[in-house]
């Protein structure tokens, strides 16, 4: 059959540059500058697909970003393969591989295909319907809907390539460069306005760059060689950037766009090594020009959907662009002029068209009578009713229209065509304005939606504003631009237009046929194969908002978004259901315009960088020293350090016990540390934490616990009076910048009247926390010019002090219980005290120990952990903190909420130690606490929020909150697991020297 | 995204800010002498408007300080940007 489909090409392509190409396995020849559409086309293949859910054979449709059916996988079996590209889209280069998708074996016999034998039984709502019952099989229904689901396959390994983002700030952007965005893009740049013009195509122009017609005319020239000009001079124009092959695929508020550069993607594999693929532009732009263009819209008819069946001004772009006769033999099918336009560039080049099928009764256009001088057979008020072919349409029958268009009357005729082109007049792409919040209005005449109110500083013109005839668009957007930018010059003398176009239309949005609508299938949605039967289908069930029947058809669901058809869904159910067209508004268009790669969404983010990490001045000797890592907020913290093939088991258990042994050393650098000062700073403490602070003499330390307003305990730590207006605040790890937050928040907007500052100096200082009876003899051999005795040095106090001339600050503080040293020193000195440490300890084993064993030792003396034995509904009193929470002070954060008649139930979930009858039984942490197993159902009393095996008290240990715990020391509850249920007995948390003799001890 | 106009900074991207909620809420001066409901009141009662919010933001990002913003919740413009402490410039 493969005649020469090639005819003269455009200059856009490059008949010298012949290009190899594979689609399903089998090698093709285009030429560069083709689509792999276009290069199909030109080969005679037109059935690259079959439909979603009935296997029906599909071809091309379209020739740009709204394609619905010819979605392929490109680059098989490889790292790059990627599902759902548009054919219409990919341009083609020395190499490339693609094949269908959603058929098996082939795409020429599918097995798929028996679904559209079944379709009678397969209606919308189908699978909600029939898997519904008995709900205990739903398990075995998902598994097989899952496998049937989804179009093409995901890559299996890391995606190759390099993507990035780019930050872009404009005055103006100007979207689309067809014939209305040049012009505005020039009348921008020229008015000093630093312009970016965008287009998702590879060449500029739009659909008017390949317009030869002589029946628009600009100044006497055509279309196209007007326009060539007008893009040879913004092009030198320096005000002004241009991208191609960029898709603008999110319009946000406040001219906030994302768009998506693809720099790579039409070069050979060999050529893309080291480049960036593909950018995800974010655009900021005080005003937007969205000059989108308009999609031709489809007719709706019996069997609609063959290979061979494509939108008309795809036909007239394959030929004047591309050279490509879609067919030997056509035939058009429309309800207005522009099919006539591609009648025109087929005529031209000798291309056979069998017949016009026009649904519109009297023709009155120039360009028309010049078609049927040609001795075209125009059917006027005719409709096709059927189509006919597998693979390929080979015939069609019409029928002559009713006067109301509502039924099909006289006989039908056959007529024979290899391919036929349709045109339902246009839709304009508003696709990007509504997305910005921009609010629609329906015209009645031609029956669209064009923009009306716009959100922000923002117009819309050409097509996608409702201009159609050329002499619309140019003078439209003169006027409109020279407003919306406040120039008074539109760079444009003089324009003359002659068109011989003529803007009648008879618009039907669902053609009648002879057979009854439960015997057709007028696809609607191609791609997710819903038909006007099935949106009457929804209607008759009692669906109404166009949200709904679009979820319940899934029409305008897939990868296009019902680019297509959903304005014939909206037409069919407005008559269905007798109501105006906008009445129930239109489905929300989202974005991103065309699909994103996941790429492209996360550019640099990948690997190591996928989430920024923080680490300590001592990071690297952890690393040199065979450290396990754990994350704590966005901190790498060493966890533990096993030696000699050790578990972590094993390792922790040899860190804790040779911490209360000898001596242990923690890099506990990541707290967070806020200097606070100012003369109100130790009122500002009174308030923010629930003890009292007023009397705290400077050198000393307190530990602090601050509450939420709610009365719930929300961090912890240890504060500093460093001097008299002069504190250091130390907080969790991860909720130190919460806190800052907080301190600020309170400081900033409660207490403006406090003379207090804050500053968070995390970063500035290394921790190292030395502990263990033999702590002093070694932070004594580091740090020379300090008295360590007690009577100088207590506990739970601060001294200034010199290591090597460098100054520290030195706190006697310990969340171990063992006697301990906290050293502060300039971040970068950090690395080589922890190492004169290690030296000064090697006669005491100083073993460094990770926070696993930080944990465990806390645990073993009953700390809590704020964020692990609390979550946000605990009270200091919940805990049994009692203590530390002032009665004197007359007000304080939470202070209120601790005596609300919730906060003091007696049976509030309440921090309590729990033993395992069994020494050696190691609770899971999470694990839920009952009392009566043989209740039904059980109750559930709290749950495990701790629990370790320690090796000092060689028993396991565990902490958790249960319901009036406090109340039931010596009490056995269960734990029921799995397979056995452990019991357990309430004790005091605090399981280790609870009278502190370890902390005091006299060393 | 919106661009906020930090009345301390400019103009700068939604991204560096945090939403504090309702403003206009002074925490009470004596707590302890309210009952349970009316501390209930000021500790849990927030407005949800469509239409004109006035709210707390917060330059986290930027300088840290918190500022007041009146914005119109149906649309997302925003109305004004005011210090705190100063009184809300419309109404």
């Amino acid at each position: 059959m493969t005649n020469n489909l090639r005819f003269k090409t455009s200059k856009f392509i490059d008949e010298t540059y012949r290009v190899s190409f594979k689609f399903n396995n089998k090698t093709y020849f285009g030429f560069k500058g083709d689509t792999l559409a276009s290069a199909l086309l030109a080969n005679g293949v037109h059935l690259v697909g079959r439909s979603f859910k009935y296997h029906r054979p599909r071809g091309i449709m379209t020739s740009g970003s709204e394609e619905p059916n010819a979605i392929i996988q490109l680059h098989d079996n490889s790292s790059r393969t990627e599902p759902n590209v548009r054919a219409t889209e990919v341009e083609i280069y020395e190499g490339l591989v693609a094949s269908s998708q959603n058929c098996w074996p082939s795409v020429n016999f599918d097995i798929g295909g028996i679904n559209n034998l079944l379709s009678p039984i397969l209606p919308a709502g189908f699978y909600y319907k029939t898997f519904m019952w008995p709900p205990s099989f739903w398990k075995k229904y998902e598994y097989f809907i899952r496998k049937s689901a989804g179009l093409g396959k995901s890559p299996k390994v890391a995606d190759p390539d390099i993507y990035e983002h780019n930050y872009i700030h404009c005055d103006v952007l100007v979207i689309g460069a067809g014939i209305s965005g040049i012009m505005a893009a020039k009348m921008s740049a020229k008015n000093g306005y630093k312009t970016l013009l965008v287009d998702e195509k590879s060449y500029l122009g739009g659909s008017s760059i390949y317009d030869n017609s002589e029946f628009s005319k600009i100044n006497n020239q055509t279309t196209s060689s007007w326009l060539e000009k007008e893009i040879n001079e913004i092009s030198k124009l320096e005000n002004l950037e241009i991208k191609t092959r960029t898709s603008v695929a999110a319009f946000h508020g406040y001219n906030f766009l994302l768009a998506r550069e693809n720099l790579t993607d039409h070069l050979p594999i060999n050529q893309r090594e080291k480049k960036v693929r593909q950018r995800l532009l974010k655009i900021r732009a005080k005003k937007v020009i969205t000059a989108t263009g308009s999609i031709e819209r489809p007719l709706i008819f019996d069997n609609n959907d063959r290979p061979g069946i494509l939108l008309s001004s795809a036909i007239k772009k394959y030929i004047d662009l591309y050279g490509v006769a879609c067919g030997e033999n056509n035939v058009l099918f429309t309800n207005n002029d522009s099919a006539y336009e591609t009648a025109m560039s087929l005529i031209q080049r000798g291309i056979k068209i069998n017949a016009i099928i026009d649904n519109r009764e009297q023709i009155d256009s120039k360009i028309s009578y010049e078609v049927e001088k040609n001795n075209i057979k125009i059917y006027k008020g005719y409709t096709v009713v059927d189509t006919y072919g597998y693979r390929r349409i080979n015939k069609i029958s019409i029928m002559k229209l009713s006067k109301d268009g509502q039924t099909v009357i006289g006989d039908k005729t056959k007529l024979n065509c290899d391919c036929l082109g349709v045109s339902g007049g246009w839709t304009p792409a508003v696709h990007l304005f509504t997305q910005s919040g921009g609010k629609l209005k329906f015209r009645e005449e031609d029956q669209v939606f064009i923009p009306d109110f716009y959100p922000s500083d923002q117009i819309s013109i050409g097509s996608c504003n409702g201009d159609f005839s050329l002499e619309e668009i140019v003078k439209n957007t003169l006027y409109s631009i020279k407003k919306f930018l406040n120039v008074e010059n539109s760079e444009y003398k003089t324009i003359e237009i002659i068109s011989g176009l003529n803007l009648s239309k008879r618009n039907i949005w669902l053609l009648p046929s002879d057979k009854s609508i439960g015997k057709t299938k007028s696809f609607v949605d191609y791609q997710n194969d819903s038909t006007s039967k099935d949106i009457k289908l929804a209607l008759r069930e009692g669906f109404r908002s166009i949200e709904h029947v679009k979820r319940y058809t899934t029409t305008g669901m897939g990868t296009d978004q019902g680019k297509l058809g959903n304005m014939h869904a909206l037409g069919i159910i407005s008559e269905t259901a007798g109501t105006k067209m906008g009445e129930h508004g239109t489905t929300t268009f989202r974005p991103p315009y065309t699909p994103l790669t996941f790429g492209t969404i996360v550019g640099r983010n990948v690997g190591e960088f996928f989430d920024i990490f923080r680490r300590t001045p001592i990071h690297d000797w952890h690393v040199a020293n065979n450290a396990k890592f754990e994350n704590v907020g966005q901190w790498k913290r060493a966890w533990y350090y096993p030696k000699n093939n050790e578990n972590m088991h094993q390792a922790v258990q040899r860190e804790s016990k040779a911490a209360r042994d000898s001596a242990g050393i923690l890099d506990a650098s990541t707290l967070g540390k806020i200097d606070i000062q100012g003369t109100d700073a130790s009122e500002f403490l009174n308030r923010v934490y629930t003890n009292a602070w007023s009397k705290l003499a400077v050198g000393k330390c307190r530990y602090g616990l601050m509450l939420n307003e709610d009365g719930m305990v929300y961090d912890d730590g240890v504060t500093t009076r460093l001097g008299e207006n002069h504190y250091i605040m130390t907080t969790t790890t991860g909720g130190a910048a919460n806190v800052l937050g907080k301190l600020e928040d309170y400081l900033q907007t409660e207490w403006p009247e406090l003379n207090v500052y804050l500053s968070s100096v995390t970063d500035h200082y290394a921790t190292i926390s030395v502990c263990g009876p033999n702590s002093k003899k070694i932070v004594s051999k580091v740090i020379t010019d300090l008295d360590l005795s007690d009577e100088k040095f207590p506990h739970m106090s601060f001294k200034n002090a010199k290591i090597d001339n460098i100054k520290c600050r030195v706190m006697r503080i310990s969340f171990t219980g063992e006697h301990s040293y906290e050293i502060n020193i300039q971040a970068n000195y950090g690395k080589s005290v922890w190492e004169k440490c290690m030296e000064a300890g090697k006669d005491f084993n100083i073993t460094p120990y990770g926070t696993e064993t930080m944990h465990l030792l806390r645990a073993e003396k009953g700390f809590i952990i704020v964020g692990q034995d609390t979550d946000a509904t605990m009270t200091p009193i919940d805990l049994q903190m009692d203590w530390i929470v002032s009665k004197k002070k007359y007000d304080f954060i939470g202070k209120r909420s601790l005596y609300r008649s919730d906060t003091i139930r007696e049976d509030r979930k309440q921090l309590v130690g729990l033993l395992t009858e069994n020494p050696e039984e190691v609770l899971e942490e999470g694990a839920q606490i009952v009392a009566d197993i043989k209740k039904s159902p059980i109750e559930m009393l709290g749950h495990v929020t701790s629990s370790y095996y320690s090796p000092n008290l060689k028993k396991s240990i565990a902490l958790g909150v249960v319901k009036g715990g406090k109340n039931m020391f010596g009490q056995k509850l269960i734990i029921p697991m799995e397979n056995k249920n452990i019991n357990v007995t309430v004790a005091d948390p605090v399981f280790l020297d609870k009278e502190g003799e370890r902390l005091n001890a006299k060393l | 995204m919106f661009l906020i106009n930090c009345p301390f900074c400019g103009e700068r991207e939604q991204s560096e800010f945090k939403a504090g909620g309702e403003a206009h809420i002074v925490r009470p001066k004596q707590p302890t002498e309210l009952s349970d409901d009316e501390w209930a009141e000021y500790l849990f009662m927030r407005k949800n408007i469509k239409g004109i919010q006035f709210e707390r933001w917060n330059h986290f990002h930027g300088c840290r300080k918190w500022f007041n913003m009146v914005r119109d919740t149906s649309n997302d413009q925003i109305k004004a940007v005011y210090k705190m402490g100063e009184k809300p410039p419309v109404k």
